[in-house]
């Protein structure tokens, strides 16, 4: 693993940043956007209902976050791919001397730059328009959050792997996959208030304890070490396979012949 | 018995198959690349050129056959040929969205190029564009593009450079320019390049030898001028429709030789 090669592939991606201002508003405009309805429905809820719906702002606005640091993190990897091939540069990566682990390193370094972007932007707003201060969720979060931004990285190496098997017809992949596993990953309700078919389907993703070792960490304040040591084996086995289906994909298309084809279509 | 060849073998290919459903795009294709040499790799559309390119650079796997750079088998030394080569081609492009200097930086690391900045100043300058620095890559025109590649494709002083079509949908006056720039850089550099046209132009100035390929085998092998020679034809474009037609007929020996 060269630093060096990954530190250059991240550089590109500030430099895009940087040239297109747009790109930053992508950042921040629709997790600014859900925040917003988010915030003034719980604030309804809040208003018109009785005391036990007292927390309900912390639940939702701390599930909407980390929600958002799980897209960002798959984003990250599943859009850089995509820059690569819109401006037809794969080619040129493919044919440098490029890692497949320090291409997709530096996708995970440019997925924490987008969660660290959008978290600052968020939590200032979330505190100035709903006075919701996200480190009112204590440090003991940070596990749970790390945990997430791996996951992220993760589903984004599947919705990469795909993309790549099925051509940019399966571009749209690259939005939808998170969006796959939102229903049965609680991110805004818990497991035992899910269908009891579908609560062992909800705890074969990581996400299911991290979500649920959240809202435990903001009611009791401590830490919740089953739920996080759930997450975490869970995520080695998801990086894991995740890394593997990467490889094994861009070789079936050395194999026949298509990268070249996807690359310059 | 005429003498042994001492040249240095930079790239080689050993009866080199490539099928795609059953058919043979490349047919047990061999070839090597001597150091300081520039060969041509000619043949019509779907002839298997681009077949050939792409299990050269390791985009493509062979079906069957052997593949060596540096002496180097290519599938498990790829990233140490990979930092000894470069490519550029007419088909693929760098980032239009960021300025010509962030792009060539960013390859510039990549390949760990000492001095990058210093580098990318020499190139531009070499290539006639130092002008460009601070343009948009995707706002150049055909030429200038070409040139920035080009600039990309010297940046680790390879001594392995494959150039796919580089002339392509250029004017007569930049494709001029180009091939004299490739040609100097070549022997200042005694660089091997594996290069691909459909300008005969282009592979009568720039190529020491050409590989004709017709339905991904070889059917010519040697200096432009031999090939005409060989031929019934009178130049180099001649030879490529006939054998486009009808690869077969260049087997023939020409009529006046053949007396």
């Amino acid at each position: 693993m060269n630093f060096r090669i990954i530190s250059a592939l991240v550089m590109r991606h500030l430099f895009l940043y940087s040239r297109t201002p747009m790109r930053m508003v992508e950042l921040v405009f629709w997790p600014l956007v859900d925040l917003v309805v988010w915030g003034n429905v719980t604030v309804f809820i809040q208003k018109n209902s009785d005391a036990k719906f007292g927390g309900f702002i912390l639940f939702f606005l701390g599930a909407m976050i980390l929600w958002d640091i799980l897209f960002r993190a798959q984003q990250g990897v599943a859009i850089s791919f995509l820059e690569d091939v819109w401006t037809r540069n794969l080619l040129n990566i493919f044919v440098a001397p490029v890692r497949t682990a320090e291409y997709l390193s530096s996708t995970f370094v440019v997925g924490f730059l987008r969660i660290l972007i959008t978290c600052v932007v968020m939590s200032l707003v979330s505190w100035i328009g709903y006075s919701f201060n996200i480190f009112q969720l204590q440090w003991w979060l940070v596990p749970f959050f790390l945990n997430l931004m791996v996951f992220g990285w993760a589903l984004g190496m599947i919705s990469t792997a795909l993309i790549l098997r099925w051509g940019q017809a399966a571009e749209s992949l690259a939005w939808a996959v998170p969006f796959f596993i939102q229903p049965v990953v609680c991110v805004f309700y818990r497991v035992e208030d899910m269908p009891a078919w579908s609560q062992p389907i909800a705890w074969l993703f990581p996400a299911t304890p991290i979500f649920e070792g959240m809202r435990e960490v903001m009611k009791t304040g401590s830490m919740s070490w089953n739920h996080l040591w759930l997450a975490a084996g869970l995520n080695v086995i998801y990086l894991s396979l995740a890394g593997w289906l990467f490889v094994w994909v861009l070789n079936l298309t050395r194999k026949r012949g298509l990268l070249t084809k996807f690359a310059t279509q | 018995m005429s003498a042994p060849d001492t040249r240095e073998v930079i790239l080689e290919a050993r009866e080199l198959t490539r099928e795609f459903d059953g058919v043979k795009a490349l047919d047990r294709f061999s070839f090597k690349l001597h150091r300081g040499e520039v060969l041509g790799l000619l043949g019509a559309n779907g002839a298997g050129k681009t077949t050939a390119m792409n299990c050269l650079l390791g985009l493509t796997l062979p079906t069957s056959g052997e593949l060596t750079a540096f002496g180097l088998p290519l599938q498990a030394n790829r990233i140490k040929i990979l930092q000894r080569s470069n490519f550029s081609s007419a088909y693929t492009a760098l980032p239009g969205n960021l300025l010509v200097w962030q792009n060539l930086l960013v390859f510039a690391r990549i390949y760990g190029v000492p001095n990058p900045k210093k580098k990318i100043a020499e190139l531009l300058e070499l290539l006639e564009i130092p002008h460009l620095q601070k343009r948009v890559t995707g706002q150049l025109s055909a030429g200038e593009s070409t040139r920035v590649n080009l600039c990309k494709a010297f940046l680790n002083d390879p001594e392995l450079l494959m150039l796919d079509e580089p002339t392509a949908s250029l004017d007569p006056d930049i494709a001029d320019k180009v091939r004299k720039v490739v040609r100097k850089v070549q022997r200042e550099r005694s660089i091997a390049i594996l290069y691909t046209s459909h300008n005969m132009r282009d592979i009568e100035e720039v190529c020491d030898r050409v590989i004709f390929l017709h339905k991904g085998k070889i059917v010519r092998e040697g200096t432009p001028s031999d090939i005409v020679a060989q031929s019934s034809s009178d130049n180099l474009e001649d030879v490529f429709i006939k054998i486009a037609r009808d690869g077969e007929i260049l087997d023939e020996p020409k009529k006046d030789s053949a007396v």
